[in-house]
C-alpha cells in the first residue's frame, strides 16, 4: 500500500466520481497523523485508511470537525474476523464515514488482536456508535472502552459466545433458557 | 379582571397544587411490545411515564434475528440473493440490486445498459410499494382505515406487475451477479404505464383524504420532531433525514446505475415532524413514478420473450438432440423453458447479462444444447465451484426505501463470501427513536413509530 493512489483501471469502478479530491483527504490524513495513520490507499475506487487502534477517537474527531474532510456521518461500523484468512492480528474494526456536504466516503480500518479485543469507543464523537458498537460486541466479542452501556443488542442476555466469530459453529445449539421472573 | 378576583383564582390554584403535592405521584414503567399491534412486527419499547408523558424510552431489538450475516458465509455468492429478499421484505428488489452491485464491484463487472434500466425500474416500483405500505399503515393507526385499503389496493397493482416480471410477489430473487434472472415480459411498458396511472389516482385520493384532514394534522403536525444535527449525528438517512431538511439521497449524491441520466427531485421537509415525513414519502412516490416513466422511454429496446418465427423447441427435446450429436441447428433455435425461467433464453440474455463468464449462467439454449454451456453452468452451480470474485473488500450503498442501504463484502477469493455486512437503514433510525418520543405522550408514539417504517427483517437481520 502506498500513499499515492494507484492508477489502475480499477479506480474507475467506484460509484463515487469525485476522485480528484482523493489525494487531498488521504494525504491530509497522513501528514496530520504521521505514525498514527499506518497506510492509505484506494481500494476499488473507495478511499481507505488504516489507523492505529489507540488513536481512533482523535483521528475520527479530526475527520468529523475539519472543514476539508467534514465527515459528519458515521455511516457504518462493523468488524471482520480474519481467523480463516490467517490475519494477524485476528480482527479488524471497520468504519465507513460519509460527508453529506462534500459527498465523499472514507473507510477506516483498525486492527484488533485476539488477546486484547478492545477499541476506544466513539460514542462521544457520534452517538450512533452506541448501537453499532453494541452490535460488534454482541457478534464478535470486541469490547469498546468508554462505552456507557455495552450489552448485547440482537442476541439475548445469557447467550453464550459471539456468533459471527469464525470459530463459532453455524449449527451450534444454545442451551435452553427458562422464563425470567 | 379585578385584582382581588385574580388573587382568589391564584389561591385556588395554590390549593390544587398543594393537594397534588400531597398525593403520592410516581413514574410508571410501561412495556410496549414486542407483541403489540402498532409495533409493526416485533420490537419492544420500555417507557418511563409521568402521567401520559414519556420521560424515557429504551428500545429493545433483536426479536427477528435470523443470522443473516452468518448464513451468508455458509453458501455461495448466488445463494445470498434469496436471503437479501428477506431483509426489507416490503421492497426486496432494492436489496437484490444492492447486493449484486457490491459483488459486481468486487469483480469489476459492468452490466449492460438495458439491465441497468430494468434494475432502476424495479427498484423504483419497490420504493413505491414500500412507501404505500408505510403511509397506509401509519394512517390506519391514527384511524384513517380507508387510506390503508386504498393504498394496499395500489400496492397490489404494482405487486401484480412485479409478479409478472419476477415470478413471485415477495421473495423475488430477481437480480443475478452480472445481470438479471430474465428480461421483461412482452407488453410490460404499457401495463406499467397504466398501473402507474392508477397509483397516481390513488395518491390523489389519499391527498384529499389526509393532507388537509384536521384529525390527521392534529396527530401528525409538530409531533415526533428531530433536529437536523441529531439526525445526522445518529446517521439517520432516507425520508426520515430528508424530512428535517437535509437533501441527502444516494441516488442523487453518489449516483449509481443510470440515475444520473434521469430528471427527478429530492423532496425535503422543514420541521422533521411526522407530517413532513408523510409529505416527503408522498412526493417521493410521485418522483419514483416520474423515474419509471423516463426509464420506459429511454430504455434501449430488447427482444420480447416470444419467438415470432417458430424456432422454439422444448428443452427436453433439445437435450435429446444434443445427446445424439445433432447440434448443428441448435444454435439457431430457442428453448421453450419452464415459466419460472421465461425471458431467460438467449435472445433476452444478451440484453440483460454481461459477457462475464466467471459470473453469469449461460442461457438455457447453451446449457441444454452444447457442452461448453453445460460446463459453464456446472462450474457455476456445483458445490465447491461457484463464482469467485477476486480477493478484496468493498462497500456499495444504494438508496433503499428507508435510507442508505449498504453492503460491505469481504472476499477471500473462494466461492463463498467471507463476510457480508449489511448496513440497515432502520437500525440507525431506531437508535435515534427515543429522541423523537421523549416529551410526547404515549399516543404520539403510534404515529411517530409508523413514520419510522420499521422493517424487522432488515433491522434484526
Amino acid at each position: 500500500m502506498s500513499s499515492t493512489p494507484p492508477s489502475s483501471p480499477l479506480d474507475k469502478l467506484g460509484a463515487v466520481s469525485q476522485s480528484e479530491l482523493l489525494p487531498e483527504v488521504l494525504t491530509l490524513l497522513e501528514s496530520q497523523f504521521s505514525g498514527k495513520v499506518l497506510s492509505v490507499c484506494v481500494n476499488l475506487g473507495d478511499w481507505e485508511a488504516s489507523v492505529a487502534k489507540g488513536s481512533v477517537p482523535e483521528i475520527m474527531r479530526f475527520l468529523r470537525d475539519d472543514k476539508r474532510t467534514d465527515f459528519k456521518m458515521l455511516a457504518d461500523l462493523s468488524a471482520v474476523d480474519g481467523l480463516k484468512m490467517g490475519l494477524v492480528p485476528r480482527f479488524y474494526v471497520v468504519y465507513h464515514l460519509y460527508s453529506i456536504k462534500l459527498k465523499h466516503r472514507l473507510r477506516v480500518k483498525t486492527n484488533v488482536s485476539e488477546e486484547d479485543p478492545a477499541v476506544p469507543s466513539l460514542v462521544d464523537v457520534w452517538p450512533i456508535a452506541n448501537w453499532f458498537e453494541r452490535e460488534v460486541w454482541d457478534m464478535f466479542g470486541i469490547r469498546f472502552t468508554g462505552h456507557p452501556d455495552l450489552k448485547r443488542i440482537l442476541m439475548y442476555e445469557g447467550f453464550q459466545g459471539h456468533p459471527l466469530r469464525k470459530d463459532y459453529p453455524v449449527n451450534y445449539r444454545q442451551p435452553l433458557i427458562g422464563p425470567r421472573n | 379582571m379585578d385584582i382581588t378576583e385574580l388573587n382568589k383564582t391564584e389561591g385556588v390554584r395554590d390549593t390544587a397544587t398543594r393537594e397534588a403535592d400531597a398525593l403520592e405521584t410516581k413514574e410508571m414503567m410501561l412495556n410496549m411490545g414486542p407483541s403489540h399491534p402498532a409495533m409493526h412486527g416485533i420490537i419492544r419499547l420500555i417507557l418511563k411515564l409521568d402521567g401520559e408523558v414519556v420521560k424515557d424510552c429504551e428500545v429493545h431489538i433483536g426479536y427477528l434475528h435470523r443470522a443473516f450475516e452468518k448464513m451468508c458465509e455458509e453458501g455461495g455468492y448466488l445463494q445470498v440473493i434469496p436471503y437479501t429478499d428477506r431483509l426489507n421484505y416490503v421492497s426486496p428488489l432494492i436489496n437484490n440490486v444492492g447486493y449484486c452491485m457490491a459483488v459486481e464491484k468486487l469483480f469489476g463487472i459492468k452490466t449492460t445498459e438495458r439491465c441497468d434500466y430494468i434494475r432502476v425500474i424495479m427498484s423504483e416500483l419497490s420504493r413505491i410499494t414500500d412507501h404505500l405500505t408505510c403511509v397506509g399503515a401509519s394512517a390506519m393507526e391514527v384511524g384513517a382505515f380507508t387510506v390503508f385499503l386504498y393504498m394496499i389496493k395500489a400496492r397490489e397493482y404494482l405487486w401484480e406487475l412485479i409478479e409478472e416480471v419476477t415470478g413471485a410477489r415477495l421473495t423475488i430473487s430477481y437480480t443475478r451477479v452480472g445481470g438479471l434472472k430474465s428480461d421483461l415480459p412482452a407488453g410490460f411498458a404499457e401495463k406499467c404505464r397504466t398501473r402507474l396511472k392508477e397509483v397516481r389516482k390513488v395518491n390523489q385520493e389519499v391527498h384529499t383524504l389526509l393532507t388537509k384532514n384536521r384529525i390527521f394534522i392534529d396527530r401528525m403536525k409538530g409531533i415526533g420532531t428531530i433536529s437536523q444535527e441529531d439526525a445526522v449525528a445518529y446517521s439517520v438517512t432516507g425520508p426520515f433525514l430528508r424530512a428535517t431538511g437535509v437533501d441527502y439521497d444516494v441516488r442523487k449524491d453518489n449516483p449509481y446505475l443510470i440515475y444520473n441520466r434521469l430528471d427527478f427531485d429530492v423532496p425535503v421537509g422543514e420541521y422533521g415532524d411526522n407530517f413532513d415525513r408523510y409529505l416527503v414519502r408522498m412526493e417521493e412516490m410521485e418522483q419514483s413514478i416520474r423515474i419509471v416513466e423516463q426509464c420506459l422511454d429511454q430504455m434501449p429496446k430488447g427482444p420480447v420473450a416470444v419467438d415470432m418465427e417458430g424456432r422454439a423447441i422444448p428443452a427436453e427435446f433439445m437435450v435429446d438432440e444434443a445427446k445424439m450429436g445433432r447440434t448443428g441447428g441448435l444454435l439457431e433455435v430457442q428453448a421453450v423453458v419452464d415459466p419460472t425461467l421465461e425471458g431467460g433464453t438467449r435472445a433476452n440474455f444478451n440484453a440483460v447479462q454481461t459477457e462475464e463468464k466467471r459470473a453469469i449462467l449461460p442461457p438455457k439454449e447453451d446449457t441444454y444444447g452444447n457442452i461448453e454451456g453445460l460446463m459453464q453452468h456446472f462450474k457455476l452451480v456445483m458445490y465447491g465451484h461457484g463464482i469467485r470474485p477476486p480477493k478484496g473488500d468493498t462497500y456499495q450503498a444504494v438508496e433503499g426505501a428507508n435510507g442508505e442501504l449498504g453492503f460491505y463484502i469481504v472476499s477471500d477469493g473462494t466461492d463463498r463470501p467471507y463476510r457480508v455486512r449489511v448496513r440497515p437503514p432502520c437500525f440507525t433510525i431506531l437508535a435515534a427513536f427515543p429522541l423523537t418520543c421523549i416529551g410526547w405522550t404515549v399516543s404520539d408514539i403510534i404515529p411517530t413509530f409508523g413514520s419510522v417504517n420499521m422493517i424487522g427483517g432488515e433491522l434484526d437481520r
